[in-house]
């Protein structure tokens, strides 16, 4: 399979008061055609502002992508001019926000606002054409085409995200970069949400960057999953070398904070701590003032990538002792 | 073991232009000392409504509510007071419950304050520092203010501050919703703790399936303003009666691979609470409806000792014998 979208040596920086705050440290990853990549982490971890250089659309003038290549088709996207990036934006890959309630124009129907797009990309078709389109793309995320002159305050929470979901597919993207597109939403929706973009994403064949908190919705969604903690991928590997061979102890604890539905556990094991500054990063590996596990040297030594199996990357000096006493 | 709360067909309703919004619709379940209740629902099910009603911090339309033995349903001003040391609630968002220009120290002193609990302000402070530590929070951050602190450290101001008067019973609504899951761990756990040290009683309001399975005793589960199941936590996990309750679960995100869950899709959304049909409110989403579920409103009957279900099909759906 060909490498479809290549981000290399991503690194992204914002300016602040309280000096320069490292965002994005070193981020590589790559999908495959037709393939879903979950990327998971907390707050500030870094994901969305991952999702938006690949947009080019990391907010200036603080915001500043500092080094890396983003390859899509073979094109580094960063190159690319300002027009360029608007053609490519909502056509060949396109966006979907985390939050329905804000992302859409609240006096502008949401036909109209599917159809806008469809206008922006499409030059040639006539008014009429662009309008059926958007009542096609409705009845597709299964809105009926009647509501087309309906304005979003006139939608449920989960119709919002179809609609801005429709707005994403109008025009049969490539790469399809989903923001925690159904945290805001309640579970039975967030159900027939998840449902509906699985069977979008086959029919179109679209490739995915999922962006969640939730390793269960990563579970039932992706090929392969990135973990990130403080701007970096901590461990990265298949869905099977995430949940069966967790490597690094940042992952390990995720899962032990999680409760788990089948079995009644009295106490949850929490990670101690909380995330570091991202202006004012340790020494070391960026896991160790949280690691319960880590060695003297991991308070000085920042860790390198390791491919610990074959496509299963860690970041971690102990995993990497491991690794190399075993032979 | 003691029943410490007991809310009977408890109603409320609110008046909106376009009709009378029935947010808890003739709701009844009782809470024993030392023990958690977990509401769950969706968003506009009503469990919110529920906790602030039984704190008296919406008035309720109809119903009656006991808190320890003693009807609290129509109280005055001041003995509404006296409850309130007794009641307390924790905030879902961190962000909006604290008061912005108030610092740590103050905010947690504030209850000690309007109850004039102290005379002496050393042993207030002293009160304020041990409250501090009880929840896990540094002495340093007694002069910070909210937003200077993320969202797990001003979710322990929220448990704080409701600790104050030493209550004997919160309702937390939706307390670590807001917080990345390993501080929602940090959390659940302190309250936990809290609970068996000082034996406080919670009713917990949450969305998240997995989270009410960990910390509850009992569940109930709520669909537009009823109840439709209710019965031990870990009986509910076990096997679910109601289409609906099954339909909840199912469509919980497990993280393992090895066990996804066959998701049950519910066809539509939730309906408006607004001048509800009569029948059974989640009739239009349900597969098992006939005509009656859209004429008649199912009442809440023990199905397996301990287990109570509001649906008219209950027995066909779950391959039991049709008894009466």
């Amino acid at each position: 399979m060909e490498k479809f979208l290549d981000i290399r040596d991503l690194n992204v920086e914002f300016k602040s008061d309280r000096g320069t705050v490292k965002a994005v440290n070193h981020v590589s990853f790559h999908i495959n055609k037709g393939e879903t990549i979950g990327l998971v982490g907390e707050t500030g971890a870094g994901k969305t502002t991952t999702a938006l250089s690949i947009m080019k659309l990391v907010p200036g003038p603080h915001g500043k992508i500092k080094s890396g290549e983003v390859l899509f088709e073979g094109e580094d996207l960063l190159k690319k001019s300002e027009k360029d990036m608007r053609k490519i934006r909502g056509g060949k890959i396109s966006m979907i926000f985390q939050d329905p309630m804000t992302s859409l124009n609240p006096v502008v129907t949401v036909g109209d606002q599917i159809a806008e797009v469809i206008k922006l990309h499409n030059e040639k078709k006539s008014r009429q054409e662009m309008k059926e389109k958007a009542k096609q793309m409705l009845e597709l995320v299964g809105i009926p085409a009647s509501r087309y002159g309906d304005y979003p305050h006139q939608f449920s929470g989960g119709m919002k995200q179809r609609v801005v979901i429709a707005i994403a597919l109008a025009c049969n993207p490539e790469l399809l970069i989903a923001d925690e597109p159904t945290t805001a939403l309640d579970v039975t929706i967030q159900a027939q949400v998840l449902e509906l973009m699985a069977k979008l994403k086959k029919e179109l064949n679209t490739s995915m960057i999922l962006i969640t908190h939730d390793l269960g919705v990563v579970a039932g969604e992706c090929d392969h999953v990135a973990i990130m903690y403080a701007g970096e991928i901590v461990e990265y590997g298949s869905l099977k070398d995430i949940y069966k061979e967790t490597k690094h102890p940042y992952t390990i604890g995720l899962f032990r904070s999680i409760p788990n539905v089948d079995k009644k556990d009295t106490r949850l094991i929490p990670i101690p701590g909380l995330m570091p500054d991202p202006a004012n990063l340790p020494k070391g590996c960026y896991f160790a003032p949280r690691c319960q596990n880590k060695l003297p040297e991991c308070d000085t030594c920042h860790p390198e990538t390791l491919e610990v199996s074959p496509g299963h990357f860690v970041k971690c000096l102990r995993v990497q002792k491991e690794v190399e006493s075993h032979g | 073991m003691a029943e410490i709360l007991r809310v009977e067909h408890l109603k409320k309703y609110f008046k909106t232009p376009a009709g009378l919004l029935h947010a808890v619709d003739d709701v009844s379940f009782s809470i024993e000392k030392g023990k958690t209740l977990g509401v769950v629902g969706e968003s506009g099910c009503g469990k919110s409504t529920l906790g602030r009603t039984i704190l008296h911090l919406l008035d309720s339309t109809d119903g009656k509510i006991y808190f320890e033995g003693q009807d609290i349903t129509n109280v005055t001003k001041s003995q509404l007071k006296e409850l309130r040391r007794n009641m307390q609630i924790i905030f879902q968002d961190p962000f909006s419950s604290l008061n912005p220009r108030m610092c740590v120290s103050e905010i947690i002193q504030e209850p000690l304050e309007i109850y004039k609990a102290y005379s002496d302000k050393k042993e207030m402070l002293r009160r304020v520092a041990e409250l501090m530590n009880t929840v896990g929070l540094a002495p340093s951050l007694a002069g910070s203010y909210p937003h200077e602190l993320d969202g797990g450290r001003r979710q322990r101001i929220g448990v704080a501050r409701a600790l104050a008067m030493n209550p004997k019973f919160i309702v937390c609504d939706e307390p670590v919703s807001a917080l990345d899951v390993s501080i929602q761990a940090q959390i659940l756990n302190l309250m936990q703790d809290l609970q068996e040290e000082l034996g406080l009683t919670y009713v917990f309001i949450t969305h998240n399936l997995s989270v009410v399975k960990h910390i509850s005793d009992d569940i109930l589960v709520m669909y537009l303003g009823k109840v439709v199941e209710y019965s031990s936590g870990e009986a509910l996990f076990e096997h679910q009666y109601h289409p609906y309750t099954k339909a909840l679960l199912a469509a919980i995100a497990i993280p393992d691979i090895d066990r996804q869950n066959e998701r049950i899709l519910l066809k539509g959304e939730i309906s408006s609470p607004v001048n509800p049909r009569p029948g059974c409110r989640f009739a239009p989403r349900c597969e098992y409806c006939t005509a009656i579920c859209r004429k008649k409103a199912p009442v809440m009957e023990e199905i397996v000792p301990g287990h109570f279900v509001a649906c008219h099909h209950v027995r066909k759906i779950n391959g039991m014998s049709e008894e009466k």
